[in-house]
């Protein structure tokens, strides 16, 4: 018999008055999955996530979970999700098991599961020091941790993370993300980020959605090639600029090379490369045979934000020709 | 029902657990304390031929705790989870938009009924000092906790309203302030005895708030009054629900 997808979405629209938050985007999650939505600050990945949660309707198109439609049969859809929005609100004036056991109860969770299920969170949240503590008491790091605490719980087979990591420090960053994996391990995760390493490190797939539209879909592997292929390099190098301009354009592998003089004398190169090669090695050997001296020499990572430009021109340009 | 119980018990709880309940508390023992000051006063030595509970509701602090209690109680119910954004795990957690409007109403009009308890003390008190063994009637002290209770009941409900339309909850306040007040003002349309009776006055003599509590002080139970504040409290919360129901199509 075939399963259903997790999570089926198909041809959703969200529009607030006249302004479209989500257009027409369809995708599906496979149980068992991680992926990440992946995009800047009101591409509408929140959106997406809330209308997964049951907190708000879509204007149009059909949004299944576990083959459960998320308007009709909201409560069923509800009991299979365990959601945590974004900034993470908690009732600053409960303590941490407090907190949970009622969540664990309001999630129809019955006493003795209850009790059972919040000692087992709190163990795996890394929570269990502070389970007598005011939430308000507790750093951002463990607020976090008590999110995702209360969408554990109810032992969700969906769990839905909007930007888990905003807002913590590096080291806090890590135990988040380490605690996301191992969920992965045995339920279906969906997460949303801007950052993009995160999902890299985190997430099987990767959707990356812009204005409202998903424009990529790809594996992070893949997604991280395109990345690294399309890095450019940056050299400073003594020389004439003539010289440097025909040199470079010569050069079969330089696709494309933006040149600066810099007001001592050098000229700062940012060189294109042509079939994804990395062309550092060949920078240097081409400042040692003429002589040139070169005093920096960088792979640049392409941001988000080119990666967004690149990604949007690919997906646009051959319906625009 | 297993969900909305635990609802009301966060909410009841989160009275007790932030400074405002007790807050509300004591400046509802202190208002109970003058009426009681004002009661000892007008007995000064005299028997008087009115239950006790309407000499209690002829000081008038009752619409003082009425009128400024209720909006200080509800402003919080909804306001503040809209603020700090918890109304959204709430909403997604498989519980029913009217069990969350319900468990609020009646956590909000415990918490209510709850303050009016020390009136109980001060009935007592004044009973057991009362010459020539009089003792306390208890059906007209019934009937004034059922004013309070229905009257709060609807005040709450009002109160509720006001704080799901807004994130603010000074604004909450102030528009259960608005509303409470207008309806108690109303009452003061009511056509006095011996007057003629205009229309207006008529309808006013149904609604009035003062009619209806001075019945319930004097051990009346009319069912025109609870019919009217019953049908008032479930409209009110039916506004509610529809306010809490509007992000679904907003």
């Amino acid at each position: 018999m075939n399963v259903p997808p997790m999570v089926e979405v198909e041809s959703l629209t969200k529009q607030y008055g006249r302004q479209v938050a989500v257009r027409d985007v369809s995708f599906s999650v496979a149980a068992g999955e991680v992926v990440g939505l992946l995009g800047p600050n009101g591409a509408g990945k929140s959106t997406i996530m809330r209308i997964l949660s049951c907190y708000m309707p879509a204007t149009a198109g059909t949004v299944r979970v576990a083959g459960r439609d998320v308007f009709h049969e909201a409560d069923a859809v509800r009991r299979r999700i365990g959601y945590m929005p974004e900034n993470n609100p908690l009732y600053h004036d409960m303590r941490v098991r407090e907190y949970l056991k009622f969540r664990a109860r309001l999630k129809g969770l019955r006493w003795a599961r209850g009790r059972r299920r919040v000692d087992q969170v709190l163990e795996q949240c890394g929570l269990a020091d502070v389970a007598q503590k005011m939430i308000a008491t507790l750093s951002k790091g463990y607020r976090q941790r008590v999110g995702l605490a209360d969408a554990l719980v109810h032992e969700p087979e969906l769990i839905i993370l909007d930007e888990p990591t905003i807002g913590l420090d590096p080291r806090q960053i890590r135990a988040v993300r380490e605690t996301i994996k191992e969920l992965g391990r045995e339920r279906t995760v969906l997460l949303s980020s801007h950052i993009l390493p995160e999902i890299e490190m985190t997430c099987s797939r990767v959707l990356i959605l812009y204005e409202g539209r998903i424009v990529a879909a790809d594996t992070a592997e893949n997604l991280r090639h395109r990345v690294s292929d399309s890095g450019q390099v940056v050299a400073e190098v003594a020389a004439p600029l003539e010289a440097l301009r025909s040199c470079w354009a010569d050069t079969a592998a330089v696709e494309r090379a933006e040149l600066t003089l810099l007001d001592d004398g050098y000229v700062r190169c940012a060189l294109t490369p042509q079939n994804g090669s990395d062309l550092r090695q060949h920078v240097f050997e081409t400042a040692v045979a003429h002589g040139w001296k070169l005093r920096e020499l960088t792979h640049r990572q392409l941001t988000l934000e080119d990666i967004y430009l690149q990604v949007t021109r690919k997906t646009h340009e051959p319906e625009e020709f | 029902m297993r969900s909305y119980l635990t609802l009301v018990r966060r909410d009841l709880g989160g009275y007790f657990l932030s400074l405002s309940g007790y807050v509300v508390i004591a400046v509802v023992v202190f208002l109970l304390g003058l009426s009681f000051v004002e009661v000892i006063e007008a007995f000064n030595g005299e028997s008087l031929d009115a239950p006790l509970t309407e000499v209690f509701y002829s000081t008038m602090f009752f619409w003082l705790i009425l009128l400024l209690g209720t909006p200080v109680i509800t402003m919080r119910l909804f306001a503040q989870e809209r603020f700090t954004g918890t109304f959204e795990t709430l909403m997604t957690a498989p519980i029913s938009d009217l069990a969350v409007v319900l468990a609020k109403f009646t956590a909000g009009l415990v918490f209510y009924v709850v303050t009016w308890l020390p009136l109980l003390a001060c009935l007592l008190i004044v009973a057991h000092y009362t010459p020539e063994g009089n003792p306390l009637d208890w059906r007209p002290v019934c009937s004034t906790f059922l004013g309070i209770a229905l009257m709060g009941g609807l005040y709450v409900a009002m109160g509720c309203f006001a704080s799901a339309l807004t994130r603010s909850q000074i604004l909450a306040a102030m528009v259960a302030l608005a509303l409470g007040i207008t309806l108690f003002l109303l009452s003061f349309l009511r056509a006095s005895p011996g007057e003629g009776v205009g229309w207006l006055a008529g309808v006013a003599n149904y609604i009035s708030l003062l009619t209806s509590m001075e019945d319930f002080v004097r051990g009346v139970v009319d069912t025109r009054h609870l019919t009217f504040h019953l049908s008032l409290t479930v409209l009110f919360l039916y506004l509610t629900l529809k306010v809490v129901e509007s992000r679904r199509w907003k």
